[in-house]
């Protein structure tokens, strides 16, 4: 449609034009800003962590200096005793080790129970859904004193096996939501597709919908991933021995003794702990993203 | 293949009847269309033959056997979604061969089976791709090559052609009606346009409030309409009804449509009508059926002249509105003799194809 056929002059739809973009300035502006603000807001702890990691003890104890440069020199010492003269190693085997497992058990699962909960109706299924997310709402903080008395009835006390049993609690209530939101819109059809040509029930989860659904069940694994790893609760309840110990309550515990904190190897050891998440998100940040909203935007 | 029998279905949802126990035989080796209205019961009759709803009541028998208790995937049948639901992780030779490969068939038959499958259909070069890389069209070929493949009794189609264009829709078409002249198993295809039912259809079943209301050839639905329903629903424009009267001038029977205008009964229908004398009835004729007089000279042809309210001119033909006694008329003429909306016409009305309706029953006289 031409300006005159809209009965614009002109000068007027110029103006309106340059309002527009005068506009559009303004609000990236305004958005530029508010983003360097976040930016520097969530960086500067880890900035922190790095700089400081990389001081000598002596620079690190003398308060004249700016603790945001490093100006006497950059060591990697404080990472080379982490790895070798404590328990840092241990903590972090034995967190791998509960970190895979209950991942690998939130998602057996979360998936099993998002796949019946989102596609096979029956009597209650609504209500349990609804039920699941709620168990989600409470608090660990809370949940730790009973589930204390369980761990202990089952001999896993003190044992990072109790962790892979204990850290599914937390993740499988969302997970499921998550996975249930992700199943929900992938159309009927296609399981119905699947019914025809004779498929079953596991054999419909297994070829159609876990391929289907991958963004999805990669976005709760990345969740189950970083809620196990970075579990402080549960660990300080019910791990006492050093062998046993994971990485945020292990490093915490043994490089803080009475008030001597260990500054450079407290960030070292928090840098170490922080790499394997974020190389998780790194990679599969997409996935993520994709996965959180097909479930949020679902009609 | 097989024939298809519905006894008695009846499909109810929670307190409302979505299927009101329909009874249906479908010959080995036909095509029969499933046509109505949105909510007539068509999809959910479609979905208790491919074991996707469960029966409320009646049986559905597929080949002699009782099928009401046997899971989709023992019916041997194969169906094709409105959506096309192909597999997105697939590529189209997967999409084709799942259920092969789920029912254990040797590699090789699988691999002959597809590449026969899409020759018919005419897809070979795109049996590596994914669906996401493929248009309408050609999703559509691959859900229906992913049916064929199967070899099955039964062919569901459930409003296969609905979400493409109006082009692509018509080669469709007649794509399918070619692969079933190929392939001969017997279908059952669902619609809610009559168009497609018609020229589909060996034999059109027309659906409303979960009860079928006429059962015959497109040809049979077309001139011999049993209800008022059907009447209207087949077609394109719709017959136009009008309020109408019988009455009788010396021994000749005439139907009144206003005061000014009456059409006589042809004499082999006066017998049928005459218990109708006097009685408020309603007069059907199609737009096809009233057009320009200069294509008309038999006896059975009566013209009349009425004010244009609209045209609408489609190139090879063009419909004219027009209203007797305030009822909206429609009528196919030839646009070269259109005289122009505010203008008066002569039309001629084709008495040979009128019906009469009873508006307490709705039934044709």
């Amino acid at each position: 449609m031409n300006v005159a056929a809209i009965g614009l002059p002109g000068r007027r739809l110029l103006g309106l034009r340059r309002s527009l973009a005068r506009n559009r300035r303004w609000a990236l502006v305004l958005s530029y800003f508010f983003l360097l603000v976040f930016a520097v807001f969530f960086l500067a702890p880890p900035y922190y962590m790095i700089v400081t990691s990389l001081k000598t003890n002596v620079e690190v104890a003398q308060l004249a200096t700016n603790p945001w440069f490093i100006s006497e020199g950059v060591t990697l010492q404080h990472y080379i005793d982490l790895l070798t003269k404590t328990q840092f190693p241990i903590y972090f085997r034995n967190t791998v080790i509960v970190t895979l497992c209950s991942v690998a058990i939130t998602m057996v699962v979360s998936i099993l129970a998002a796949f019946s909960l989102a596609r096979m109706k029956f009597w209650g299924s609504g209500v349990l859904a609804t039920g699941i997310f709620l168990t989600y709402l409470i608090p660990e903080s809370l949940l730790f004193i009973p589930m204390f008395q369980i761990v202990r009835s089952l001999g896993l006390l003190d044992s990072y096996w109790g962790m892979v049993l204990v850290l599914p609690t937390l993740t499988v209530p969302f997970c499921t939501w998550i996975m249930i939101g992700y199943f929900s819109s992938i159309p009927k059809e296609l399981d119905e597709a699947a019914l025809i040509d004779g498929a079953g029930y596991l054999q419909m989860l297994w070829k159609i919908f876990i391929p289907v659904a991958l963004p999805g069940i990669i976005a709760a694994a990345i969740f189950a991933f970083t809620v196990s790893w970075s579990d402080f609760v549960y660990p300080m309840a019910f791990l006492y021995s050093g062998d046993q110990q994971v990485l945020t309550v292990g490093t915490v515990t043994s490089l803080i003794r009475g008030d001597v904190y260990e500054w450079g190897m407290l960030m070292a050891g928090a840098m170490v702990a922080a790499a394997p998440p974020l190389i998780v998100y790194a990679f599969l940040m997409d996935y993520y993203i994709a996965g959180l909203t097909a479930g949020a935007t679902k009609g | 293949m097989a024939e298809v029998a519905l006894r008695k279905l009846v499909k109810r949802f929670d307190r409302t009847e979505a299927v009101r126990g329909i009874d249906l035989d479908i010959p080995d080796q036909e095509f029969v269309v499933l046509v109505g209205p949105s909510g007539c019961g068509k999809t959910t009759t479609l979905r208790m033959i491919a074991g996707l709803e469960e029966a409320s009541d009646g049986d559905i028998l597929i080949g002699g056997e009782l099928v009401n208790d046997v899971p989709p995937m023992d019916r041997d049948i194969a169906m094709v979604f409105q959506n096309y639901a192909l597999y997105p992780h697939m590529t189209v030779f997967e999409n084709m061969s799942f259920g092969l490969r789920l029912r254990k068939v040797p590699r090789q038959e699988i691999r002959e089976r597809v590449e026969r499958a899409a020759d018919i259909l005419g897809i070979t070069e795109l049996l590596e791709r994914r669906p996401k890389q493929l248009s309408g069209g050609q999703r559509q070929r691959v859900a229906m090559g992913r049916a064929i493949v199967r070899h099955p009794k039964v062919f569901l189609f459930d409003e296969p052609l609905s979400n493409l264009d109006a082009k692509l829709r018509v080669q469709m078409r007649t794509e399918i009606k070619r692969v079933h002249q190929k392939v001969k198993t017997t279908t059952v295809y669902v619609t809610h346009d009559q168009v497609e039912a018609m020229t589909l259809a060996d034999r059109v079943v027309v659906m409303n409030g979960g009860r079928i209301e006429q059962v015959g050839t497109p040809q049979e639905l077309y001139h011999a309409p049993r209800t008022r329903f059907v009447a209207g629903f087949i077609g394109s424009p719709a017959m136009n009804f009008l309020p109408c009267r019988l009455v009788e001038n010396g021994a000749v029977l005439s139907v009144r449509l206003s005061e000014q205008l009456a059409f006589p009964v042809p004499e082999d229908r006066t017998a049928r009508y005459r218990p109708y004398l006097d009685k408020a009835l309603l007069f059907g004729l199609r737009p096809e059926h009233l057009t320009d007089p200069r294509n008309h000279g038999r006896p059975h042809v009566r013209e009349f002249a009425v004010m244009l309210d609209v045209v609408e001119p489609m190139g090879m033909e063009a419909m004219v509105y027009f209203t007797i006694d305030g009822t909206e008329v429609c009528a196919r003429v030839e646009p070269g003799s259109v005289t122009g909306p505010g203008r008066p016409m002569r039309l001629a009305a084709n008495l040979e194809h009128f019906h009469l309706i009873d508006p307490q029953t709705e039934l044709v006289l």
